[in-house]
């Protein structure tokens, strides 16, 4: 039986990656790297924004798989032994006006979330003027509207437990109806899924207190800040679902 | 080594062959009217992917032979990044291959299960409950009674086990037994229940086959062409009791399932 | 200048990490978190097979009272069932080939120093880690671990009065499984912003290895089904704990009305199945990728086909969302539904038939060396094919009516699934066990290994179908209630017999794999002389692989004995070689 061991050894030219008859490894790749051997702003920013488009994919799903599961819920017929025929059960869940208020609450959040983004960005950008010696940044007063995006998440999710309270006093609980369940699941794993985000704002704003710099704070806020765009487009598509689907 | 290869490919694909040709352990005999049209196209489906399995297995260790690395000298290899004809070739061949045996199976699956019963079917209940199957006659009325989930009773058996609800007038004469008994040559209409969780009504030899599903009630059918006893199996995780949820179906000829029926009714004055 | 070192204090730093903690524990390494995956893997997979060894045992001697464990009652048994299959497909087939060694070459693959987001690629394993805890767990708290089976259909799953085990056990079944779709998400993540965003210069999609290729589509599939997993547990926990109805209707359990009202017990299965049909695909495809690149390697010739390979594995994918319902054709979902998925399902088995067709293609007119990884490689192809052969037998509901739930089932997804993804990782572990320790693993050993492997799992396995032709029906704890059963039983005894000296084969690689680590001899840089960029490192890869320098990428990477080349191989940052074909 014919097996194959190498006859290279460890030293062989032809193995080892440099020199030889090979020409020299170039440095530089695909990563506009700058001396410190480490990727640039650009790149590093591009790198988190896909990281953040293919992070939202399986939220997406999740979703997705739940709405397919209310609307398959909805139109499904069960059997009822006596009677000996199938019958529909859905009653549809008087949703409380509050919600109304809280999209509210969350698309304001979104604008000062944009606005914030953009105020950190157009610092980082002027960062590497501002280090140079003569020029300043001046001591301008910055609007805080870090401070206030997280805020106006706090009193969404505030909002959403209070609307948790009025659904409970109209005698709705999570196991009421498959439609009352239904309530509590969607918003309850949106308001999950925003308070993720609220803690990548309170660690982005916490980070200027540990050094991190302007660039890697500007990064976090700005995936952050897509994030939280997405998220108020995805409580405006339950709300829509809850309140047209039905 | 490359020798080694063949013949241990070789062996294994020759013994597994024999085996399914030699039939040693094989379908259960057929007693139902759909058997010989679904056995046939096993028959069929066997052939087919029996000679491509033969085929590759076969290559697989012909290849590894004939290429083995002899030295230096001998051994040349033939360049080459692929054939796109020849991959066209071979994808057409296999996606008529598939889709056609596909398209031969439904137009049997669809005479199976595209229809509805027949109006003059044998109606049974079919409920399955951790870990039993009861079977329900519906009487000379017709009509299945009212059952009631909170007046069932496993423990008691028969109309207790079902809930049946001695107030709805249709109850009346519904026959319940804890074996099937069906006429020969009649088609059979089941309609599948379940008061707890998953079950599967599996009769080997009429090829059927249905989950019995909490919430719904399922109505199949088959047509038993020869009579005698078949076991009923359990053919979904249900619990611990799994492995000992069976039951029996006796087919009979249409006097004695007459009688039989006639006496169950007597019982129940 | 102040913000160039603040951000190199921040963002993976090149400099390697010091002490044991940061080195071994916590590492943002991609190549130590790759050994960690593995070796989870590696408990998992023994674990496993002492949890079917219990069954096989079982099966063929009900009575028998087992040291220590004792009586094996019959919701133990399922119990065993359950674990033995969750265990199984989560902690070793999911992770082993795409945690384990995707996470320690896909990078070096692709001329990367490491994964895009080092932490997460690190959180990523400790979270995957603590959901093998949480499923340890459930076989330790009152009722034991769950005995609904990896499937966990409702109502039986739903419920928890419904059997032993199935309180608190499946609750944490539940929760680890969760655990485990975050922690697979967290990765999936990783490998599709690495093989998008930091491919070396010269490295197109096109010159990628089929192992990357494989990973990153393999990532996908995660991306999209661990999501909807997620739901469906999350489903099924409120439906245990708060109440609520998605999954359970009006039903009876031990002569009590439950409460439940509604629910839909089919619902569970889409959201599962839409999950576990790709689910297989993951299991399988990186074991496809490895092959491919092994049969080019130890053939000394090109992958036959290499754009069709490609478009396969695509396809794959995609047709891996589309067929679900070939899982369910006997539950009551509507016929005509049915032919749809049936259709779709033949139509998978196509690109799988081209990949077949082109692994035996690179063997053609080649120069094939034996080595340990190519044994492995060779018996994937023919584990495939006969796994692969059974698939059209249930892909047809006519045929299904008699097989589903019978033992057909569980040979058909052993071989094609279980053994030829193993098959996968172990190829893998021969093949680039000399870039990771630096030594040669033992080829006499691998050899004994790869015999007692391929005749054992075929012996095991290819009589599980000649029993499903028989009627004999999954997950019965004992043969011994139904008539007909009792025929059956000499060919049960025959695979327990078989899985006894299987597993004791795998002894062998377990000794070979440890002792070689220390004693087995030193490796060369690139001992297959092999093209891939793994190979151009040094051994094993300094900690940003490359050694400060990133290469640039020249070739596709399988060109073995091409033409007027010097040697019979040429390195992908080799100067380009003059296009053939």
């Amino acid at each position: 039986m014919a097996s194959f061991t190498t006859t290279a050894t460890a030293d062989d030219p032809r193995i080892s990656g440099g020199g030889g008859i090979l020409p020299p490894v170039v440095g530089g790749g695909g990563d506009d790297r700058r001396g410190s051997g480490l990727p640039d702003y650009a790149t590093r920013l591009r790198r988190a924004r896909l990281g953040l488009l293919v992070a939202l994919t399986p939220v997406i799903m999740l979703f997705v798989s739940f709405t397919s599961a209310y609307v398959v819920r909805q139109g499904l017929p069960t059997f009822d032994p006596r009677t000996n025929a199938m019958v529909h059960d859905w009653i549809p869940v008087a949703l409380p006006r509050l919600l109304l208020i809280n999209t509210g609450v969350l698309v304001l959040s979104s604008l000062f979330m944009e606005l914030a983004r953009r105020q950190i960005k157009g610092r980082a950008a002027l960062a590497p003027a501002t280090t140079t010696q003569g020029a300043s940044s001046g001591d301008q007063v910055l609007i805080p509207w870090l401070p206030i995006t997280i805020a106006l998440g706090l009193l969404f999710l505030f909002g959403q437990w209070t609307a948790w309270k009025q659904l409970a006093g109209n005698g709705f609980y999570v196991a009421t109806t498959p439609s009352s369940s239904f309530v509590y699941l969607l918003t309850g794993t949106h308001a999950i899924h925003l308070m993720g985000g609220v803690l990548a704002l309170l660690v982005a704003g916490v980070a200027s207190l540990m050094g991190r710099s302007l660039m890697t704070r500007s990064i976090v806020v700005d995936v952050t800040a897509w994030y939280w765009h997405f998220m108020a487009g995805l409580w405006i598509y339950i709300l829509c679902l809850l309140k047209f689907a039905s | 080594m490359g020798l080694v290869l063949l013949i241990i490919i070789w062996l294994i694909t020759l013994v597994s062959t024999y085996f399914f040709v030699a039939k040693t352990w094989w379908l259960p005999v057929g007693a139902s009217a759909a058997a010989p049209l679904i056995d046939h196209h096993f028959t069929v489906t066997f052939i087919l992917m029996g000679v491509v399995f033969v085929a590759a297995q076969l290559a697989l260790g012909y290849a590894v032979w004939l290429y083995r690395d002899r030295g230096s000298s001998s051994s040349k290899v033939a360049y080459s990044h692929g054939n796109t004809r020849l991959e066209v070739v071979w994808t057409v061949l296999t996606t008529i291959l598939f889709v056609g045996l596909n398209l031969a199976s439904s137009s049997i699956w669809a005479s199976e299960r595209f229809r509805a019963a027949e109006a003059n079917a044998v109606r049974v209940e079919v409920t399955g409950m951790q870990f039993a199957w009861y079977f329900r006659y519906p009487g000379p009325d017709g009509k299945f009674g009212a059952t009631n989930p909170e007046l069932e009773d496993a423990s008691a058996g028969g109309e207790a086990a079902l809930g049946l609800d001695p107030k709805d007038p249709a109850s009346k004469d519904d026959v319940v037994t804890g074996t099937m008994v069906v006429p020969v040559n009649r088609e059979i209409e089941v309609i599948l229940r379940a008061h707890d969780v998953i079950h599967s009504f599996f009769i080997p030899n009429m090829r059927f086959k249905q989950d019995a599903v909490p919430g719904l009630a399922i109505h199949m059918h088959f047509t038993p062409v020869q009579t005698g006893d078949y076991e009923i199996l359990c053919a979904e995780l249900c619990g611990l009791g799994h492995y000992k949820m069976h039951g029996m179906l006796k087919v009979v000829s249409q006097e004695e399932f007459d009688k039989w029926l006639a006496a169950r009714e007597a019982e129940k004055q | 200048m102040a913000t160039h070192e603040s951000a190199a204090q921040e963002s993976h730093a090149h400099a390697a990490p010091q002490g044991f903690i940061r080195k071994w524990v916590f590492s943002l390494d991609h190549k130590v978190i790759g050994l960690q995956y593995y070796f989870l893997a590696l408990a998992a997979v023994f674990v496993g097979m002492f949890l079917s060894l219990l069954m096989r045992i079982h099966l063929i001697w009900p009575a028998v009272a087992l040291p220590i464990l004792g009586d094996i009652k019959p919701e133990t048994y399922l119990t065993l069932v359950t674990m033995h299959g969750t265990i199984m497909v989560f902690f070793v087939l999911t992770t082993a080939p795409q945690g384990g060694f995707g996470n320690y070459f896909l990078p070096i693959q692709i001329g990367a120093p490491d994964m895009a987001f080092p932490v997460l690629n690190m959180l990523s394993f400790w979270t995957t880690f603590l959901g093998f805890i949480v499923m340890i767990a459930a076989f330790f708290v009152a009722g034991g671990a769950p005995l609904h089976g990896w499937t966990g259909y409702a109502p039986l799953s739903a419920v928890q009065s419904s059997g032993p085990g199935e309180g608190l056990g499946a609750d944490l079944w539940i929760i680890s499984i969760a655990i485990f779709c975050i922690g697979a998400l967290m990765g999936a993540l990783n490998f599709i912003t690495t093989t998008l965003d930091m491919r070396a210069k010269g490295m197109t999609m096109m010159r990628m290895p089929l192992t990357v290729w494989a990973w990153f589509v393999t990532a996908i599939l995660g991306l999209l089904a661990f999501g909807v997993l997620l739901s469906g547990g999350i489903l099924l926990l409120m439906d245990r704990n708060l109440g609520t109805s998605f999954f359970v209707p009006l039903i009876t359990m031990n002569g009590q009305v439950t409460g439940h009202r509604g629910g839909s017990p089919l619902l569970w299965q889409h959201l599962f199945w839409f999950f576990g049909h790709p689910e297989v695909y993951i299991a399988i495809l990186p074991a496809m990728g490895m092959c491919s690149q092994l049969l080019s390697v130890f053939s000394r010739k090109p992958i036959f086909g290499y754009k069709a390979m490609v478009y396969a594995i695509m396809a794959i994918g995609f047709l891996g969302f589309m067929v679900w319902g070939h899982h369910m054709f006997m539950s009551g979902m509507s016929p005509y539904t049915a032919f749809a998925f049936s259709i779709m399902t033949m139509g998978i088995g196509v690109p799988s038939a081209i990949k077949t067709f082109n692994w035996l293609g690179t063997l053609w007119g080649g120069r094939i060396r034996f080595s340990s990884p190519m044994l492995f490689a060779i018996g994937f192809v023919s584990l495939f094919v006969s796994g692969g052969i059974s698939g059209p037998f249930l892909a047809q509901p006519v045929l299904d009516i008699q097989l589903h739930d019978t033992y057909f089932v569980p040979g058909h997804f052993h071989l094609i699934m279980g053994v030829a993804s193993i098959f996968g990782i172990f190829a893998a572990t021969y093949y680039w066990f000399p870039k990771m320790f630096g030594r040669m693993m033992n080829e006499k050993l691998a050899l004994w290994h790869f015999l007692f492997s391929l005749i054992g799992t075929y012996a095991i396995f290819m009589p599980m179908h000649y029993l499903g032709m028989a009627g004999m029906p999954r997950r019965y704890s004992q043969m011994t209630e139904v008539n007909y059963l009792h025929d059956l039983i000499g060919l049960q005894k025959f695979i327990t017999y078989a899985a006894f000296i299987t597993i004791a084969g795998q002894l062998i690689f377990l000794v070979n794999l440890f002792w070689s680590m220390f004693k087995g001899k030193k490796a060369s840089d690139n001992p297959w002389e092999a093209t891939t960029l793994e190979w151009t490192t040094a051994t094993p890869p300094p900690h940003d692989n490359f050694g400060g320098h990133t290469p640039v990428v020249n070739n596709g990477p399988y060109e073995y004995s091409v033409p007027g080349a010097p040697r019979d191989y040429v390195m992908q940052n080799d100067p380009e070689i003059e296009p053939a074909h």
